[in-house]
């Protein structure tokens, strides 16, 4: 079988799936998400999964990622343990308003949302859309476009449930929102997470997000998130990626800030068998700022990829990334950081740093910064670096009676640490801080010790 | 303690030291002085344990045991201590995680029991006077903004918390100025007992108006060339390295 034929072989999989499963997609889901379903599955058959081929996946090949038969999970499924009874974060101190999914569903028996501040919504997507029609079709599928990226087209067409959450004006989220992926199933599972964030003028707020898999099938995690916020809101948000080995996860951000906003994501890839996350975020006020902060601590034959865009379409705006990893083993990990200043957008600030510390000669990293300048009158700088630990800085702490593994631990922290102090929420700060430690130490690092025994 | 017999080392194919023989007893202190390339910074790096240095011949040998085949780490737990010439800047390494786990890892060593940060604390604030060193520096990253004269009191401040046996003080006076290196000098002394030894490197004389030495030596090109008392220190000053130099038929 020829290359080509293989490859319209498995994308086919997935249409064909899609054909067959029609009718449960289109069963309870709200006219919005339908009305997208059958232009974003063409959208996918036109592009067809990822190859090198594909320049923003050229060091990200996920044809085999697709290759599993996996299920499906179209309807909600029902979950008959309580999850709120068995799994419980054990973050100590770490205050939220917790909320689990489940592959990707919005979990019935929520219970932390009651205590949101008056006006705040956060609910499940397929309800949400169904109740206030009005506004997804204001804001759904208009960050995440179907034509400009498979993943987003797939998960277009296949979206069913995730999470929405509306912040309405002035309104101050003072405890974060958290939330649980949890991925559990009998069998190798794909899971379609679809969310919708709408943060309203002078509102602020934090999002937690954990991604954990519960077991050691094989999952496949497609999400799409678009997130919109308002003149002067803020949002912080949080993402801890710790799965295991045989998960693929994949993140598409779309954020879109309006004038005096500002943005923090930052995202820790701890664990993971193949994290691609897509950050793209457009600067469409003047004064609006984004922080976009990234670190990954990766071994064996894991990969992360982090691919950012941001666009700079107002003047008098500022951007800021800072992305570190730690590559072990023969890992491979990648860094695509695209800064598109717009014409016009003139006083642009906009920063870039990336630095990578391979533990091994196996390990390799690709680190590709693109700066895109259309204006005249702007600061952009970015900087990247692949380097081992500093042999002299070693040697100093040695020669104190640090001994050699600890003092490798020390600095690879120490690495880490330019990142993990911009977490502003001080739980999480010290939770991530401890888990880089275990993940440094060699340790598992374990976020949860849920109840569901798993052996992941 | 120390004994240093018929030592080559080579960096890199060239060798540096070329027969370096050095006996050193508890309660002395030598000071070794050269020009500049004569090696003196290569004898302190090696008796420490950094790696890249080749010991082509000769043996040295701390309280009767090899020396040369212990890991630094281990040296440094049995009581040695460099001084660096130009201590490291370690971004995200805080000082206080830093000397707790130093003292820590020394105290595992001898058999004690470990601190808890706020017996740590508590000895770190007794050491942090001797050498006159501000709380704004302590809750930093290792060196990370220090200026030269911090970084050099930095060090003394380490070695008043690990209380080593040998002191090797690697140009510790380099590019202080004169109340720096008082301060520094003054720390040494404190630390001084009939039970430990110092071995100060330097090119200059001035510092052993303040750390007076029993023993000095001459490196010049791989070899000591002179030993004699305290007063040699001032020679050399009076005459300068030349004066050696030609002596050596160079």
């Amino acid at each position: 079988m020829s290359v080509l034929v293989e490859k319209a072989d498995l994308s086919l999989k997935y249409t064909g799936h899609y054909n067959n499963v029609k009718e449960l997609l289109f069963k309870n889901s709200s006219e919005v998400l339908n009305a997208q379903r059958n232009k974003a599955i063409q959208d996918f058959v036109l592009q067809g999964i990822p190859t090198r081929k594909n320049e923003a996946y050229k060091y990200t090949n996920l044809q085999p990622q697709f290759f599993p038969e996996f299920k499906f999970i179209h309807q909600k499924e029902n979950v008959e343990a309580d999850l709120n009874v068995i799994f419980r974060c054990d973050v100590p101190q770490l205050s939220t308003h917790l909320n689990l999914f489940f592959n990707g569903w919005y979990y019935d028996k929520n219970r932390e949302t009651a205590n949101l501040p008056e006006g705040v919504i956060f609910e499940s997507l397929e309800k949400m859309a169904k109740n206030k029609p009005e506004i997804f079709q204001e804001y759904y599928s208009k960050l995440a476009k179907t034509g400009d990226d498979p993943l987003v087209a797939l998960n277009t067409a296949y979206a069913k449930d995730g999470y929405f959450l509306y912040v309405p004006k002035n309104i101050i989220v003072e405890k974060p929102i958290q939330l649980i992926n949890l991925l559990q199933a009998q069998n190798d599972t794909f899971a379609t997470q679809r969310n919708l964030i709408i943060i309203e003028p002078g509102a602020s707020v934090q999002l937690i997000i954990c991604d954990h898999t519960l077991n050691l099938n094989q999952y496949l995690s497609n999400s799409v998130t678009e997130i919109f916020v308002s003149e002067n809101a803020n949002l912080d948000y949080y993402t801890l990626q710790n799965q295991h080995n045989n998960a693929t996860s994949l993140n598409s951000v779309f954020i879109q800030q309006e004038r005096d906003s500002n943005v923090t994501t930052h995202t820790s890839s701890l664990h993971g068998g193949l994290i691609r996350n897509n950050l793209k975020i457009i600067l469409n006020g003047e004064n609006a700022t984004a922080n976009m902060f990234g670190m990954s601590f990766i071994d064996r034959k894991q990969h992360v990829d982090n691919f950012t865009q941001i666009t700079h379409a107002k003047p008098h705006c500022q951007s800021n990334q800072v992305y570190k990893n730690v590559l072990d083993h023969e890992s491979t990990g990648v860094f695509s950081g695209q800064i598109h200043v717009i014409r016009d957008a003139q006083k642009t600030n906009a920063f870039q740093k990336n630095n990578n510390l391979l533990l091994t000669d196996k390990a390799t990293m690709q680190t590709k910064p693109q700066l895109i300048i259309d204006a005249d009158d702007v600061k952009c700088s970015h900087g990247a670096t692949v380097g081992q630990i500093d042999e002299e800085a070693l040697f100093y702490l040695r020669a104190r009676g640090i001994d050699e593994d600890k003092a490798r631990l020390m600095m690879m922290n120490a690495f880490a640490h330019e990142v993990v102090q911009e977490i502003k929420v001080k739980a999480l700060r010290d939770r991530i801080d401890d888990l880089v430690e275990k993940r440094l130490n060699g340790e598992v690092a374990r976020c949860h010790e849920c109840a569901y025994n798993c052996e992941c | 303690m120390l004994s240093i017999k018929n030592l080559y080392v080579s960096v890199e194919g060239k060798e540096i030291l070329k027969g370096i023989n050095l006996e050193v007893k508890p309660g002395e202190v030598h000071a070794i002085m050269g020009p500049n390339g004569s090696g003196k910074s290569t004898l302190a790096n090696v008796l420490a344990g950094k790696e890249e240095y080749e010991i082509t011949s000769g043996e040295v040998t701390y309280f009767n045991e090899d020396l040369l085949e212990k890991a630094p780490e281990k040296r440094a737990k049995e009581g040695i201590f460099l001084s660096f010439q130009y201590p490291v800047e370690i971004p995200g390494v805080p000082m206080v995680n830093f000397l707790k786990t130093a003292v820590n890892e020394h105290r595992k060593n001898k058999g004690e029991k470990e601190l808890k940060a706020g017996e740590f604390l508590k000895l770190m604030r007794e050491k942090m006077d001797l050498v006159e060193m501000h709380t704004q520096l302590t809750n930093r990253s290792v060196n990370e903004g220090f200026s030269g004269g911090e970084k050099k009191k930095n060090e003394i401040f380490q070695m008043a918390l690990l209380e080593p046996k040998l002191a090797i003080l690697d140009e510790t006076d380099s590019g202080l100025d004169i109340d720096a290196l008082k301060t520094v000098a003054h720390g040494v002394n404190a630390l001084k007992t009939s039970e430990n030894a110092t071995i100060v490197v330097t090119h200059y004389q001035r510092l052993l108006d303040y750390i007076v030495p029993d023993f000095v030596h001459v490196l010049y090109n791989g070899k000591i060339v002179k030993s004699a008392g305290k007063e040699l220190a001032f020679e050399l000053e009076e005459k300068g390295y030349d004066w050696i130099k030609k002596e050596n038929g160079n």
